[in-house]
Order: C-alpha cells, then sequence, then structure tokens
C-alpha cells in the first residue's frame, strides 16, 4: 500500500499545482497510515530528491524522452504500470490540464473510482469520501469511493502547500510507453505570466472599463502584485482581451487568494468560475451590482478614479 | 465520416442550486433544463459545421439519461444532428456513464467521438477520457480547434499556460471548449426536420458504478461586504495588507 502523487512537470520543471499535490498526497498517506511517493514523467531539470520536502519519502522518475508532450493514452499506460510496480492504492493528481486528461483514462483503465476536482482530504470515517466541487463552485458533492483503488484529482489552490526537511529516494523506473499516435506540430506559451489557474492574485476587468485601452488600471496593478490578468466573456467577446484570459462558467474557472474585480456586474455565470477565490474585491459604481453580494471588500465608485489611488496605494505599500 | 457527439442535460446556467431529501438531491423542481454549453456549443456545432463542409459527414447523438432528456436530445437534433441514441438509465457516476457512451460507440464505427469540456453541473470533465480509455482510442483534450486534413485530425488544444498543435489519426476522442465554433440557435426547418429523425431509445450494458455520492453541501454564505469609501480607497489596500493578510 502506498500513495502514488503524480508529480507534473512542464520543460523539465516541476509545476507549482504538483507542490499542492504532493502536500496533499502526503497528508493522505499520513491519515491512511502508509507512505506517499511520487512518479514523475520524462527528462526533468529540478532536484527530484528535493521533493522529500513535500512529504516524499520515494520519486519514481521514468525519463523516457518519448514522454516530453503529454500524450493521454502513453502517460495513462505508464503510470497504471507504475501502480502495479509500486502497489499503490491511491493515485493523487492536480485537477490541472494533465490530471483532467489522465486520471479519467487510468481510472477506467484500473476500474478505479475518480473523485475529480477535490476540494478536502478524504474523511474515512466508515470508508473513503472526498468533498468535490460541482455545480461551477455553487456546492459541493461528498463522494465516496467504492473500488480498492482511488484516484483523487486535486483542485488548484485548494490546499496549501506544506514544506518541512526532507530528501526523498530517486529511483530510475523503466517502463517502455507505447509509441505516440499524435504528432505534435507545434507549441505557443503565453509566456512571462502567472498561468491564470495556478496564480495567486488575478486582476481582472470587465465591460465596466470601457475599452481595450483602458487596460493598464489592470495589468499596472496585476505587475505590482504578481498577480494573473483575467476578464469577463463580455470583454473577451468584444475582443478586447485574449480569450484565454476569460472566467467563469464557459470559461476558466479559478480558486486564487485574491480576486479583483473592476467594472464587472458580478452575472451568475461570471461568478461560478470565481467564486472558490479566499477573498473577492469589487470596485463597480452601481451600489446594486451583484457582485458585491458574493464580495468581501468592495468600493461603490468609478473604476478611472478610484483604481490610480489603489495603485498608488500598492506602489507605497510595496516600496516599504 | 461519422461523428458522435456525447450530449448532456443540465441546469440553465442561472437555475438556482439547492438539494432535497436529506441533501442527497438536486431540487429540479421548476429547473429549466438545457443541453451541456460545451457540448451544444463547440463539439455539436463543430460536427455541424464539418458536416456543412463535408456532406457524407454523419452526425449521431448520444445521450445517457431518463425520457426527461429528450427535449434536450431533439434540440440537438433541431440544430444539426442526424439521429440520436438515448440509453435510458440515470448515472451518477462517470465510469458508469461512460461504459454507457462506450457500449453505443463500440460497434459504431465513428470516426471521431466529440465531447464537451466537462458538464456545468457535475463538473467532471471525465467522460471524454473514459471512453477513449474504454476504446482504447487517442484522447485529445480541451481543444479550442478541430479540422479534418488528408484524413486526420490537427486539434489545436490548451495546454498550461498556452496552446499546442497535433495531428491525430483516427478514430480520436475530443474534448471542446470555446473556439472550436461559433454558438448557434436552431432554425424552424431544423425544428421541424427534427421531429421526424430517428430517436432511439437502449436499454443499458451491464457496467459498474465506482463511486457514489453521499450528499451535496452549499458552501457557507459570505459574512457580507465590507464596504470602503471611494474618497480613501488606500484604506482598501491597508486593510487586504493588515486584515486579509493577502497583500
Ligand atoms: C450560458 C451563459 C454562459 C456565460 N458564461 C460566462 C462566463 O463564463 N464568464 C462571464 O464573465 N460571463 C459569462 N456569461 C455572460 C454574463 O451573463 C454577463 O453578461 C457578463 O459576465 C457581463 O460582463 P461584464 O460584467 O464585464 O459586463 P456588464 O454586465 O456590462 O457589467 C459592467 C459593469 O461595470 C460597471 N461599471 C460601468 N462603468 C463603470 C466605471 N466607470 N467604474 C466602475 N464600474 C463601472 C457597471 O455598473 C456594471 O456592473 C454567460 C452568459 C450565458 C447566458
Ligand atoms: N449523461 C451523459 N450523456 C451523454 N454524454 C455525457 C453525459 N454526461 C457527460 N457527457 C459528456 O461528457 C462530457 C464531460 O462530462 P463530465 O465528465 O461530466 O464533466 C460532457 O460535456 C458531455 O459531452
Amino acid at each position: 500500500m502506498s500513495v502514488l502523487i503524480f508529480a507534473d512537470q512542464s520543460e523539465g520543471h516541476i509545476r507549482k499545482s504538483t507542490y499542492e499535490a504532493l502536500s496533499y498526497g502526503a497528508k493522505v498517506a499520513e491519515l491512511t497510515g502508509t507512505v506517499a511517493e511520487a512518479i514523475v514523467l520524462g527528462p526533468v531539470l529540478d532536484s527530484l530528491s528535493g521533493l522529500g520536502k513535500y512529504g516524499i519519502t520515494k520519486v519514481h522518475h521514468v525519463p523516457d524522452n518519448g514522454l516530453e508532450h503529454m500524450d493521454a493514452r502513453c502517460y495513462t499506460a505508464v503510470i497504471a504500470e507504475a501502480v502495479q510496480q509500486t502497489g499503490a492504492d491511491t493515485v493523487i493528481f492536480s485537477n490541472n490540464i494533465t490530471g483532467k486528461a489522465v486520471a479519467p483514462r487510468l481510472s477506467a483503465r484500473l476500474k478505479a473510482g475518480l473523485v475529480a476536482g477535490a476540494v478536502s482530504l478524504p474523511d474515512l470515517a466508515g470508508g473513503f469520501s472526498v468533498r468535490r466541487s460541482v455545480f461551477s463552485g455553487k456546492a459541493y458533492a461528498n463522494v465516496s469511493i467504492i473500488t480498492p483503488i482511488r484516484i483523487i484529482t486535486l483542485n488548484q489552490n485548494a490546499y496549501g502547500i506544506a514544506e518541512s526537511a526532507g530528501t526523498a529516494e530517486v529511483l530510475n523506473m523503466t517502463i517502455s510507453s507505447p509509441a505516440s499516435r499524435l504528432t505534435f506540430k507545434s507549441t505557443s506559451k503565453v509566456s512571462g505570466k502567472v498561468p491564470l489557474t495556478e496564480a495567486e492574485m488575478v486582476i481582472s476587468g470587465g465591460r465596466g472599463l470601457k475599452g481595450p485601452e483602458h487596460w493598464g488600471l489592470v495589468e499596472d496593478l496585476a505587475d505590482l502584485l504578481g498577480a494573473a490578468t483575467a476578464c469577463s466573456r463580455a470583454v473577451a467577446d468584444a475582443h478586447w482581451r485574449p480569450h484565454h484570459e476569460h472566467v467563469g462558467q464557459t470559461g476558466l474557472a479559478i480558486a486564487p487568494n485574491l480576486y479583483f474585480a473592476i467594472g464587472i456586474s458580478g452575472a451568475i455565470q461570471h461568478l461560478a468560475g470565481v467564486n472558490r477565490s479566499k477573498v473577492i474585491v469589487v470596485v463597480n459604481k452601481d451600489p446594486e451590482a451583484p457582485f458585491f453580494k458574493a464580495a468581501d471588500y468592495g468600493i461603490v465608485g468609478d473604476a478611472f478614479e478610484v483604481m490610480p489611488k489603489v495603485i498608488e496605494a500598492v506602489r507605497r505599500l510595496k516600496a516599504n | 465520416m461519422k461523428i458522435l457527439v456525447c450530449i448532456s442535460k443540465t441546469p440553465d446556467t442561472t437555475a438556482k442550486i439547492a438539494f432535497t431529501d436529506n441533501n442527497t438531491k438536486f431540487a429540479s423542481e421548476g429547473v429549466q433544463w438545457i443541453i451541456n454549453p460545451y457540448d451544444e456549443w463547440y463539439a455539436l456545432v463543430r460536427a455541424i459545421e464539418m458536416k456543412e463542409k463535408d456532406p457524407t459527414v454523419q452526425i449521431q447523438l448520444v445521450t445517457v439519461g431518463g425520457a426527461d432528456a429528450d427535449p434536450i436530445i431533439r434540440k440537438a437534433l433541431a440544430l444539426g444532428g442526424d439521429e440520436a441514441i438515448r440509453v435510458d438509465a440515470e448515472g451518477q457516476d462517470s465510469f458508469f456513464i461512460a461504459s454507457q457512451i462506450a457500449g453505443v460507440a463500440a460497434d459504431g464505427g465513428f470516426d471521431l467521438i466529440l465531447t464537451g469540456k466537462e458538464t456545468i453541473d457535475h463538473n467532471g470533465a471525465s467522460i471524454g477520457g473514459m471512453v477513449a480509455e474504454l476504446l482504447d482510442m487517442d484522447y485529445v483534450s480541451l481543444a479550442v480547434k478541430l479540422d479534418m486534413e488528408q484524413g486526420k485530425a490537427v486539434v489545436t488544444r490548451e495546454i498550461e499556460g498556452g496552446e499546442e498543435i497535433c495531428e491525430a489519426v483516427l478514430p480520436l476522442v475530443v474534448s471542446c471548449q470555446k473556439g472550436m465554433a461559433e454558438a448557434r440557435i436552431p432554425n424552424m426547418r431544423g425544428i421541424m426536420a427534427a421531429r421526424s429523425k430517428p430517436l432511439k431509445v437502449v436499454v443499458p450494458v451491464p457496467a459498474a458504478s465506482l463511486t457514489s455520492i453521499q450528499s451535496f453541501e452549499l458552501p457557507l454564505a459570505k459574512s457580507g461586504v465590507k464596504l470602503i469609501s471611494a474618497d480613501h480607497p488606500e484604506e482598501l489596500v491597508r486593510l487586504l495588507h493588515e486584515e486579509a493578510r493577502i497583500i
């Protein structure tokens, strides 16, 4: 028995969401009285023994060069084999793009129950039950897994990273991956920016900002705070901002520590993508804007007057 | 070319979310049901666009659900599906639903199976991957663009912080999201035609459930917004720093 955590990497570097999954997995191992091990696919640059800091005892590394691009079919075959070799009974992924592609396949292959989008540690009283987010963040479901092997994908920003001292033993694992039938043509990354789903702070603008030329108000604050930028669907549809910034029911669902909404009305479909944020700040000139009901802090006022002062105050705070 | 589009029924995006029976069941009374937006706007409409380009394309729809899913599947037929199958079963477990879809697809000779990115009620984002595994097909998730070129599928998919273009051989399962197609509304001709399109109801294949929902919960209500005067926005920054301790 062990808990096996999939340590997702990008261009040789372990992702932030992975540290959450590792910390979570270590805690699950503690609760179930077993050890936490990690599996890493493809060539890596980061030190893998360093994953011990998150409570991992062993890291199984499958350095195969064919695994740089995520192919769900190949990843599943390799991880299924690793589950067998390590005797893991719980497998954990981050509920990120890779986790969403691979965990369901693995679930079907191993006939292992899957809880996708977990937001809590398992409740072991009378079984193995995990709380997950449903109805686009408007409710939770407590789901029990009734199979010997269990798979969980952990929502991003749902579990805090826990670090302590420790080094993991790194073991090379030779598992040959089936040949990929996908041919990768090109990759384009929005460089230098925090990916929206991983960001701890997100500054977002709506139609209240009147036009793309006023996005400096969003970007200046984001730059000062190291935050990512987002927008409402209305803004993306008007082509003021790229579509990948659109959050909500039909865009990205995010759960940062801070969601700062400027000139967004807070329509129910918008809230569906952001209501799991820890602290919500709303700046809107309409006191009746529905967003205020979901907010922790709010300013009723004109964004064009309020925001430059907010930015100035943050600049002063950062300078100290 | 044969395309199978997976259609699910979800509460309207503005529906009030509440539960009954000791928080074990969604309170569906008075709820307006719609086609899951990702299935309709992206998976189905993309299939229709492909058919408009190549009239030999056949679009089959599948849904797993009770008779109350019929209006939804009729609407999907009105938009442009050719025929539909409803597997007559209520399933809450993703593996059970995926097994039903795989059962329908197994001997259908489909080149493409399209799903939405996720359902807006269940939010599993799981069915596509499970179906692909059950049928041993390739799976490209979170696609924003899909085209056929010389018998191969060229798919642009979302990756963490960017996009990637890949070429895949058929048969293939693709989960679809924004970018794939432009939403449209059914016209009168489509609605009339849908009445005579075949909707076959089949019994479920034997399949296990791997999970079970114990209960639902609503998040704790926010304690209420703290309003800060527009004359002193710097007070907001102080509170975020000292009280909320996030900046
Ligand atoms: C099925 C469906 C799915 C949808 N999915 C999404 C989704 O995923 N994401 C999403 O965002 N939307 C979604 N929508 C759209 C949603 O219903 C709203 O139309 C949209 O969120 C509105 O965007 P907005 O708040 O930017 O614009 P508006 O509704 O126009 O609001 C602008 C706000 O700015 C305020 N304002 C104006 N001027 C100023 C100023 N000078 N200073 C401060 N405030 C000002 C106004 O008071 C107003 O509240 C969906 C809709 C449907 C039907
Ligand atoms: N009951 C169902 N019948 C048919 N297709 C479904 C059903 N449930 C989900 N799907 C498909 O699978 C996709 C992902 O669903 P989910 O894994 O529940 O988020 C949806 O967008 C649909 O295309």
